[in-house]
């Protein structure tokens, strides 16, 4: 009976499945469920249909977690691309000591972002930030600035922080890339004369545009999701200027005890991230 | 001022043994548990992590000495103070966890239903030692239903910290005991350069501590005794008036600080005063000799409603229904509460928690230095979450949105006006409340 591929296949795929159903499926419909329902911490949750949600439409903090949540999420892509690319190109030539280098680019990514929060939580500090520190010798500025005090200071360093840390998940992508495209390509280009911005233009980029759809649907699911940075550097502050989706959820469902309203502000992000996962499903597809 | 040392600390904390009329072991020797202890009973103990090391460290020696004297065995966890509310409310939910836990402000009312009647342990407590503050009361006592849900410890409250030598330079030979002399005082401390600081970030304990502090000074209230939300108010106005005021005397950069960052900028000399646990003064002591020599501890000045208005942090420990071993729970809890353990515990950290039995500031540690006195009385006149309103879920969730501290942050920070400010936050009070 094993000999047929069915069945076997049902079987060598049951564990894994199981182990979805279990902690991915279950929680998820939880989630949903609560979401519809007046559940809080401690006491039976009731069926109220829809009201969660329409309640958050007109909430003021839930509005502003979702323009903070995509503003982050869209500059941070935007620019850990960019960046990202920009090394992976710089760290694809072979200089003395690149294997040293390529270590040292991983270290923003591989630190734990807790750690790494609190640190620039003191490079970010109104009192103690280096960065102001330094600019100030240089005669820049004339008083420590308030990064993580005020509206839009606070909204940029926490990205700046996301970038920092997600620029070497790109670089490494696309160093793997770079090292796959065929010389033999680049260097016939070469010869037809064609230059560094056109063979870029015209190869590089057109074979990384696989890699890159799956970078960027990963990392954007990571950043939609991001909890640890923001938590731990603003708590959403200051005045719920850095509020996002993770963290106004905790703040409802977790410390208010509102378990409903909560996993409403959760569930909400569901529709954005089937459509991430879509797209990186069918690039992984296709890159194969 | 006298010198505090270690020695005095040991001869103290004896004293403290002795005041209870016996030394731990002589005390153990005549324990006689007051409820039946279920056979083969072992619990489990959730708390926060202690401000100061002296905490933990009593607190498990004391949890030992249950241990040898009743053989139920104790195991503590402890994590960060401010994820203790998360920890319990999941406990809640799922129904399992912790046999005990050490909570916060009005915990135990967010699920009344799922906790043991503790009435007999408080009722015994109370009548030993002298009775609960009201404040213990409010965040213990289940008036609905006419029960203890909670045994109340105690608040690591909060006073002025402050450099005597800054203040005395700005003119003030004591700390002022009132709204305006404190609003003088910082703005002459600015002048100085040696401005105060409070934190307006979304800082949990610090932030709130003192907004509410100047909001329920003037007389402002979130809500009334029937929970409606009354917010919007003239004496709400003054306050936040009042806050931006002394806003605009604070070194910059206070609307970012969490609850670490005052006690950060003091100890590195940045500001002259500032609103805390005793932890500043006792970090100081340990570590920084030069600003420990010209520190100073005060109470909080009084507003215009004429008594001490101050939201401190307490603390409570609840027993969940699910526990196998609800006797040994509470025993513990009566243990604990007593004072061969409550004395050398609270001495051995200075009185960073104020506890919540009256009789205890008594204690020869609270008089042993004119810094430490201020902490003892903490709990007199200290309002609750959500006041004027009942405790329950609708405070916690109030709090928990900082909807108090971002409304004077509103102010403050942005600049918007009072009336403005008020009226964002009334419509968010009226959304939680109307829940």
């Amino acid at each position: 009976m094993l000999d047929r591929p069915n069945v076997l296949g049902l079987l060598l795929a049951a564990p894994a499945s199981l182990i979805l159903v279990l902690l991915l499926a279950y929680p998820l419909g939880l989630g949903i469920w609560l979401s519809l329902s007046d559940a809080v911490l401690g006491s039976p949750a009731h069926f109220v249909g829809l009201r969660n949600y329409i309640q958050l439409f007109h909430d003021p903090v839930y509005q502003g977690a979702v323009f903070y949540a995509l503003m982050y999420t869209v500059c941070s892509e935007a620019l850990k691309l960019f960046l990202g690319l920009g090394l992976a190109l710089l760290l694809n030539r072979r200089f003395r000591g690149y294997r040293a280098a390529r270590a040292i680019m991983l270290l923003p990514w591989v630190a734990p972002t807790v750690l790494s929060a609190l640190a620039w939580n003191w490079l970010l500090n109104p009192q103690f930030s280096a960065i102001s520190w330094l600019l100030m010798k240089l005669g820049l500025i004339h008083g420590y600035i308030n990064f993580l005090g005020e509206t839009w200071p606070a909204r940029i360093s926490l990205i700046v922080v996301n970038v920092w840390r997600g620029i070497p998940y790109f670089a490494m992508g696309y160093l793997a890339g770079l090292t796959a495209i065929p010389k033999d390509l680049i260097e016939a280009a070469s010869i037809d004369g064609a230059t560094r911005f056109t063979i870029f233009r015209r190869i590089i980029w057109p074979l990384l545009l696989p890699v890159t759809t799956i970078l960027l649907s990963f990392s954007t699911i990571w950043t939609v999701t991001d909890f640890q940075l923001i938590w731990t550097m603003t708590r959403g502050g200051p005045l719920n200027a850095t509020q996002v989706f993770t963290t106004l959820a905790y703040q409802r469902a977790i410390n208010g005890g509102t378990l409903g309203q909560g996993a409403a502000i959760a569930a909400s992000v569901i529709p954005i991230m089937l459509i991430l996962a879509f797209i990186a499903l069918r690039s992984t597809r296709e890159g194969s | 001022m006298t010198e505090f040392s270690r020695r005095r600390l040991m001869q103290l904390t004896a004293a403290g043994a002795l005041a209870a009329g016996a030394a731990p072991d002589i005390a153990l020797a005549g324990y006689k548990p007051m409820l039946p202890i279920e056979k083969g009973a072992h619990l489990q103990m959730l708390r926060w992590t202690g401000f100061v090391g002296a905490d933990d460290k009593h607190w498990k020696m004391n949890s030992e000495a249950f241990t040898k004297a009743t053989g139920v065995p104790v195991s503590i966890q402890e994590i960060s103070w401010d994820e203790v509310q998360a920890k319990s409310g999941l406990a809640a939910q799922l129904g399992s966890g912790p046999d005990i836990i050490m909570g916060f402000y009005d915990d135990p009312f967010i699920y009344p239903d799922k906790l043991v009647d503790v009435s007999d342990v408080c009722g015994y407590l109370e009548k030993k030692y002298g009775g609960f503050y009201n404040i213990a009361r409010t965040y213990g006592y289940d008036d609905a239903q006419k029960r203890w849900i909670a045994v109340p410890i105690g608040g690591p409250g909060d006073a002025v910290a402050y450099r005597e030598s800054w203040v005395k330079e700005a003119g003030y030979d004591t700390f002022p005991k009132d709204f305006d002399g404190f609003l003088d005082l910082s703005r002459k401390l600015k002048k100085q350069n040696h401005p105060i600081g409070l934190a307006l970030g979304h800082a949990v304990g610090d932030a709130n501590t003192w907004t509410h502090w100047v909001l329920w000074g003037f007389g402002g209230k979130q809500v009334d005794e029937n929970n409606k939300v009354t917010i919007e108010s003239k004496e709400t106005y003054e306050a936040l008036k009042y806050a931006k005021a002394l806003y605009e005397t604070m070194i910059p950069g206070v609307s970012s600080w969490l609850d670490i960052n005052n006690n950060q900028a003091f100890l590195a000399g940045q500001i002259s005063a500032t609103i805390n646990g005793i932890s500043i003064w006792y970090v100081a002591k340990e570590k920084f000799p030069e600003i420990y020599k010209d520190t100073r501890n005060a109470p909080m000045p009084v507003g215009p409603v004429g008594h001490q208005t101050m939201f401190n942090l307490f603390s409570q420990a609840f027993i969940f229904k699910y526990s196998k071993y609800p006797n040994a729970a509470k025993e513990y809890l009566r243990f604990m509460s007593e004072k061969p353990q409550m004395a050398p515990w609270l001495t051995a950290m200075f009185g960073y928690v104020t506890p919540a039995l009256k009789d205890y500031a008594k204690l020869p540690i609270w008089t042993s230095n004119p810094n430490i006195t201020p902490y003892r009385d903490a709990l007199v006149d200290n309002l609750p979450e959500g006041y004027a309103g009942k405790p329950g879920r609708a405070a916690a969730t109030a709090l928990n949105d900082f909807v108090i501290v971002n409304m004077f942050a509103d102010v403050c920070v942005h600049g918007t006006a009072p009336q403005e400010a008020a009226k964002r936050a009334a419509q968010q009070l009226r959304e939680i409340y109307g829940a």
